[in-house]
């Protein structure tokens, strides 16, 4: 079974077409790159898998059910979870309240009104297991604003793990993160469980080419092509519209 | 347990912990009882505006919904208590409980007026409801008095004990205690899981819902709890003077519990308070240095708070040493 599946996929904008009916499938496991040059509809692709948008057309399965139709976070619950290209993240929540928010809620303790969030131990637990694993954890009491580029990616992908995915949806992780960060964030990124799914957008060649192991491209909105590191990387046709243009 | 551990439940134990000047606070309006006793009839009205504009700052300052016609709730409350007592029952503590059922279960009602849209929609649903209920008020004068207002009201001693006296002592104790425990349950509420997720939709939703936030079962609980509060606040107006005037969905009263809440500052549920204490004392100060200019004087602080554009009273302390780094920062560059 298919991890993540769209048919015929469609998103219009008035006259404008950013998604063109796309059909794609990603395994169980996969490390999934889409790329494509600017514009060629990956970011809407990405909101169309989460909810953001509803599409035109078309379906989209996880794991065999049809999610098409429902809201944003009924996907997370049923384990669709994204980062963000450019951070979304609670500016005055300290890293250790954006996480128990995050852990919280998988856990559906967001309900609760009349626990203090102290007494939630078990929630507590995970948040600091969490943020030690992402290297925040020296970090947990400062304000999320005042922390370094760097670091806020690394909760911005942290935030999107403590939803336990089974497919995670990495919109350019690296991107905007200031050299001496970088090996930083991408070793978090290359460390995530081999059960996750990962479907990873990125503009980073070198970056992709290291980590997918299969890749699609898309150009215009439409699916272009798919294949493996090797095969796509010798595409001639690639080359020219993406590789050609943008390198 | 690590030390990462012990660090992460301090700083959690940390929030919820009663900060030295909420105590002061408390203790001061309990001492008002003895240190000014001519007092105590503004001092009831400050206490009736500042659990109105908690009840605000339930919506705005946690949820970040904004309401221009919050007295909607006040006044019905208002109504529910002063009719359950001419008619029905006067003792106190059941119309309080009356009046807040009521108000919330419109709250519940109406909450979904302010799911979804802008802030300005909000707005305008939120003033609309409550213009519609100001004029049903009035129309309804075989229950309500209409423009007349609703009299005839004795209440009975509070639980059969305590009676309210000329000199409002009691009725300010009553009051008093009421804002006590109900900012102790919004205290509560606010520093639960669910608190949490009302400060995360607030300031990104986007991010919320990709957290697996439904927001709207958490907006529509919390606007009725607000509404629950404002419905309290206004039967113990209704209770402690005995009338119910339809001034108490009149325009202004919602104006007003917004610009109280500014003053104060929202987001931290004393913002309301203080918010009440200043504007209450502003008001009665202005009103007798210059009686016929006092809503400029109010209109010119209100506009300089909002320019200087801090979200709250306590904040100033930490803006002022924040300028202060950043000059020396620059003069020691």
């Amino acid at each position: 079974m298919m991890a993540l599946e769209t048919r015929n996929l469609v998103k219009r904008f008035g006259g404008f077409t950013a998604t063109h009916d796309v059909s794609l499938s990603i395994r169980q496991g996969a490390r999934h790159a889409l790329i494509g040059p600017n514009g060629a509809g990956k970011t809407t692709l990405i909101n169309l898998f989460t909810g953001v948008f509803a599409p035109t057309s078309g379906q989209i399965f996880l794991d065999g059910e049809d999610i098409t139709a429902l809201p944003a976070h009924a996907r997370v619950a049923r384990g669709l979870s994204r980062t963000f290209q450019i951070n979304q993240l609670f500016a005055d929540f300290t890293p250790l309240d954006s996480m128990m928010l995050a852990i919280g809620e998988r856990k559906g303790h967001g309900r609760r009104f009349w626990q203090p969030l102290a007494a939630d131990r078990e929630v507590a637990e995970e948040a600091v297991t969490t943020l030690e694993r992402f290297r925040l954890a020296d970090v947990m009491s400062e304000e999320t604003r005042l922390l370094p580029y760097g670091k806020q990616r690394l909760l911005e992908i942290a935030l999107a793990i403590a939803a336990r995915p089974k497919v995670l949806l990495l919109d350019e992780p690296a991107a905007g993160v200031p050299e001496e960060e970088r090996e930083e964030v991408l070793g978090i990124v290359r460390a995530l469980p081999e059960d996750v799914t990962v479907v990873l957008i990125e503009h980073d060649m070198d970056l992709v080419f290291s980590f997918a192991d299969r890749i699609s491209v898309l150009a215009a909105g439409a699916l272009f092509a798919e294949g493996s590191v090797e095969e796509i990387s010798r595409d001639p046709q690639v080359k020219a519209i993406y590789l050609g243009e943008d390198a | 347990m690590t030390d990462h551990q012990a660090h992460a439940l301090r700083l959690l134990t940390a929030k919820h912990r009663w900060r030295v000047w909420e105590i002061a606070l408390w203790l001061a309006a309990i001492a008002a009882i003895f240190l000014l006793p001519s007092q105590l009839l503004i001092l009831t009205e400050i206490v009736i505006l500042a659990l109105f504009a908690v009840s605000l700052d339930l919506i705005l300052g946690y949820a970040g919904i904004v309401s221009l016609g919050h007295t909607a709730f006040f006044g019905l409350g208002a109504y529910a208590a002063g009719i359950l007592a001419r008619d029905y029952v006067a003792e106190p503590v059941t119309g309080l409980v009356f009046a807040g059922l009521v108000s919330g279960l419109f709250g519940l009602a109406t909450s979904f007026l302010v799911l979804r849209g802008s802030d300005l929609t909000r707005l305008m649903t939120t003033f609309g409801v409550a213009m519609l209920l100001a004029e049903l008020g009035n129309q309804a004068a075989w229950l309500t008095g209409g423009a007349d207002g609703l009299s005839g009201i004795s209440m009975t001693p509070i639980l059969g004990l305590f009676e309210f006296d000329l000199w409002g002592r009691n009725g300010y104790i009553y009051c008093l205690v009421v804002l006590i425990v109900l900012t102790f349950v919004a205290r509560h509420i606010t520093n639960s899981p669910f608190g949490l997720s009302l400060m995360a939709i607030k300031r990104n939703p986007r991010r919320a819902a990709m957290l697996g936030i439904s927001p709207k079962r958490r907006i529509v609980t919390v606007y009725a709890v607000s509404a629950a509060y404002a419905g309290m606040a206004g039967a113990l107006l209704a209770q402690t003077t005995n009338f119910v005037s339809p001034d108490v969905l009149a325009f202004h009263r919602s104006a007003d519990v917004l610009l109280v809440l500014v003053i104060g500052g929202a987001g931290y549920l004393y913002g309301g308070i203080f918010g009440a204490i200043i504007f209450t004392m502003l008001r009665d100060w202005l009103s007798v240095a210059t009686p016929q200019y006092w809503m400029f004087w109010i209109g010119l602080i209100l506009v300089a708070i909002v320019m200087i554009g801090r979200e709250r009273l306590t904040g100033w302390p930490a803006l002022l040493a924040a300028r202060l780094k950043s000059r020396t920062g620059e003069a020691a560059r």
